[in-house]
């Protein structure tokens, strides 16, 4: 079959993280022994599913500012829920997280496919609005690990076949959109949309509709990666992940995704996850300020984006030049 | 007429053996155009003539690969638009390039606005000046008001008066009379003729043969980016001027073919839109090619597209194979056996970035999937079919469509919709900027098309193109169809005729 199952950006990208972790091991050989590897993984784990929600979105050129405080508030809801019903089933607190984020990311959606308001401003309304709901329903109070059950806390660290669930979560949901992206109609329109969307209106293909299921799809992840994020910490609040969304947008862009959207893969997103990921475990191991971490974030998204840049440059070409000439 | 300045017999501008090329087309070759003081020269052609280009090489938008450009008989380059400006020469745009935001005053001293001592905007003396220069030309303008509360000709207005502003010798105006009534327009004549009276001379560049008539003293035209001839107005009629723009030697040869025409596919009644078009109606029968001709801004293009699912007609029915269907979205029309191959395929067709046989498949993902999954041994399979059919020339289909070659590309997107098995296919330019090689591989598809069945609407405003592919033409004029030509009638001065209005046609036209 020629298809490019890894294409060079990603190849690039992945020879970063091994070089990365080389250079750590020269020093600490400690950090590349596979049990660490796997608790970087882990600790990765709500970045990976985060920045797959958002590569969806990004790819319909759209940006969803709202996941961390989408997050935040499914994860507090569901908190509330445990230390209310402290007998209910983990499967269906999961749905309840997915189906909060999703109504959410659904919000969003609705109001970039109906009122055409750019998506940047609606989720950056959106992001505020969630984050006040959550200390309207908290009441500003903290949900402890004491309040919850011990099968809420305790599922994600559940370990099968040598990894926490947590971690089978992120390798579950980089399968799925691995299929998503490259074997659904869905995934063929996002690519589409964001490629060309006059050419999709032409196709057939519904834009803001399809807008509409990105941010649904990313509000879903959200809401998963709320519960997961609350269990794993033991504690819920009105500021947890704060910022966090910033991060998974770098994510998406260090992992070759184009923020005009239309090109970029799931590998792509999963490597810039991990790469933030090896960064932000490894700078306390070598013994550097955490703030480092935010300079090496920061210049590893503007020289993504001058390699993308760079890459692209032949894609915007202008083939007709001669359709000036007709008077 | 009132009385008129000495006809001068030196041009002030003109415009000596100019060539501009493109990548691939010559725009213009080798043209001459002359402009004379206190006279109206109207540049008369058809849509692809090179008039727009010469306009953007007379404002130092374009620079020519050759010839000279003399005014008052001084060799110039006009390398930037501050330089064609500087030598008098200014231009009344066909979409007013004005700035929404600012006021009317603003608008038309922005870039050149009249300093203080401490080099800020001279606001005064900015208004005065502006005052001054709306009421020469007798619009009743506020010089504060902003321009976006006003009306179109309004707007048009201080387009004028911008192009005013500046000591202009030359004032090209580029179909000025496209978005004005009747009213406006006969105001637009009184100001012509005071420029006239003050010495300028005028490009006026126009479809509408009673305003050329009226208005201009002497012509030039152009045909396929070439000078055919010039002179005064007085010596010629509109029939000679038909001629001499239609006049040209056939440079294509086209494919033969023997319509077999058989039912009713396609049934349109009445359709209408507020603004584009109204009262559209035909049929369209099974194996037959219906070209569409009209000038630039005619409506064609807003029709097909309201066919098509993508802006809502007002009003109308589509009929297919007899039955009323109900198309609101691009996704209805092609469930129905209607497809659109779009002008601009850079925009509209092609999505960059996919692979050859992703975009192949695109309309066609419900048949290539099983249960929700895109098959890609079916995708490829599909793809291959229809790029062998049409002959697509690529290393591999799993290729960027972006690194093709526009003909190719142009193949990918018809490739895609026969991917589709329409019934209708509606082609809207579809040999506009290609070579003529694939030209000809276009033309040559169409007829195969047809002969297999499919029925074929094609949107042109080349004219050997329309008569040489056509079965039957319509010609749409203002938003309506102006006539229905085929036959013997299908010739060159008909189609110019209804597409321009001329209504004193010598031969009989066809019911």
């Amino acid at each position: 079959m020629p298809f490019k199952l890894i294409p060079m950006r990603e190849t690039i990208l992945a020879g970063a993280i091994v070089v990365l972790l080389a250079l750590i091991a020269s020093r600490f050989p400690g950090f590349v022994a596979p049990s660490n590897l796997a608790n970087v993984f882990n600790d990765t784990a709500p970045l990976i599913i985060l920045a797959l929600g958002q590569m969806v979105v990004i790819l319909t050129r759209c940006i969803d500012l709202s996941v961390a405080a989408n997050l935040a508030l499914s994860g507090m809801a569901v908190a509330m829920l445990n230390v209310a019903m402290p007998g209910l089933p983990i499967p269906i607190i999961i749905a309840i997280a997915v189906m909060l984020g999703a109504a959410m990311g659904a919000i969003n959606g609705i109001l970039v496919w109906k009122l055409s308001i750019p998506p940047i401003v609606v989720t950056l309304g959106t992001m505020t609005i969630f984050r006040g709901i959550i200390f309207l329903i908290s009441d500003g109070k903290w949900v402890n690990s004491h309040e919850m059950s011990a099968a809420f806390t305790g599922f994600s660290r559940t370990e099968i076949l040598g990894l926490p669930v947590l971690s089978w979560i992120a390798i579950a949901t980089i399968a799925v959109f691995g299929v998503m992206m490259s074997r659904t109609p869905l995934g063929r329109s996002v690519f589409a949309v964001g490629g060309n969307p006059h050419a999709a209106v032409y196709t057939g293909i519904n834009v803001g509709k399809t807008q509409f299921l990105a941010f649904v799809i990313s509000g879903a992840l959200a809401g998963l990666t709320g519960y997961l994020w609350v269990a794993r910490y033991a504690v819920a609040y009105v500021d947890i992940a704060g910022g966090f969304e910033l991060e998974v947008v770098a994510a998406c862009v260090i992992g070759g995704i184009s923020i005009a959207g239309g090109v970029g893969s799931v590998g792509g997103a999963v490597l810039g996850a991990i790469f933030l990921g090896v960064v932000k475990n490894a700078l306390p191991v070598v013994n550097i300020s955490p703030f480092w971490q935010l300079a090496i974030s920061g210049s590893a998204i503007l020289i993504a984006v001058a390699f993308n840049a760079k890459g692209g440059g032949k894609k915007g070409r202008i083939i007709l030049k001669t359709a000036e000439v007709s008077s | 007429m009132t009385q008129r300045p000495a006809l001068a017999n030196v041009p002030v501008v003109s415009l000596d053996e100019i060539t501009k090329t493109f990548p691939g087309v010559k725009a213009l070759d080798q043209v001459k155009l002359d402009l004379y003081p206190g006279q109206v020269t109207a540049l008369v052609g058809e849509n692809g003539a090179g008039k727009s280009t010469t306009v953007k090489i007379l404002t130092g938008i374009y620079q020519p690969n050759g010839g000279t450009i003399r005014i008052n008989g001084e060799p110039v380059t006009l390398n930037t638009p501050d330089d064609a400006s500087a030598a008098g020469i200014t231009a009344i745009h066909q979409e007013t390039v004005l700035f929404d935001e600012l006021s009317v005053a603003e608008n038309i001293y922005i870039g050149h606005a009249p300093r203080t001592r401490w080099g800020l905007i001279d606001r005064a003396e900015m208004h005065r000046a502006a005052r001054l220069l709306l009421d020469e030309i007798g619009a009743p303008l506020s010089t504060s008001a902003q321009l976006r509360d006003l009306g179109i000709a309004s707007k048009h207005l201080v387009a004028i008066a911008r192009a005013l502003s500046v000591d202009a010798r030359v004032v090209i105006m580029d179909e000025p009379t496209a978005a004005l009534s009747h009213k406006e327009i006969e105001e637009l004549y009184e100001l012509v003729e005071k420029l006239k009276s003050q010495g300028k001379a005028i490009l006026f560049i126009s479809h509408k043969f009673d305003e050329i008539f009226r208005i201009a003293d002497r012509y030039t035209v152009f045909r396929d980016g070439a000078f055919v001839g010039d002179g005064r107005i007085a010596d010629i009629d509109e029939d000679g001027l038909v001629k001499m723009m239609v006049g040209r030697s056939v440079d294509h040869i086209f494919p033969e073919r023997d319509p077999v025409v058989g039912e009713d596919v396609l049934q349109v009644v009445g359709y209408e839109h507020p603004t584009e078009f109204a009262d559209i109606g035909f049929t369209l029968k099974r194996g037959e090619i219906l070209g569409f001709y009209g000038l630039v801004g005619a409506g064609r293009s807003e029709f097909m597209q309201s066919l098509f699912g993508i802006t809502k007609p007002s009003k109308g029915v589509t009929k297919i194979n007899g039955k009323i269907r109900i198309i609101r979205s691009p996704a209805d029309a092609v469930g129905n056996g209607i497809v659109y191959v779009p002008e601009d395929r850079g925009k509209q067709g092609a999505v960059i970035g996919l692979p050859i046989f992703q975009n192949i498949t695109l309309p066609s993902l419900g048949r290539t999937s099983r249960s929700g999954f895109l098959q890609l041994a079916e995708e490829f399979k599909l793809a291959r079919q229809y790029a062998e059919r049409l002959d697509l020339r690529a290393a591999s289909l799993d290729q960027d469509v972006g690194n093709l070659s526009g003909g190719n590309q142009q193949k990918v997107v018809i490739a895609k919709w026969l991917a589709t098995q329409p019934q209708v296919i509606i082609l809207d330019e579809p040999t506009k900027g290609i070579d003529i090689g694939s030209k000809a591989a276009v033309h040559e598809f169409m007829v195969e098309l047809a002969s297999q069945g499919l029925s074929v609407i094609m949107v042109s405003s080349e004219i050997p193109e329309v008569i040489g592919m056509s079965d039957r033409v319509i010609v749409m004029r203002d938003g309506r169809i102006a006539a229905e030509v085929s036959g013997d009638d299908l010739t060159p001065e008909t189609l110019v005729r209804h597409a321009a209005g001329i209504t004193a046609a010598p031969q009989p036209q066809e019911a």
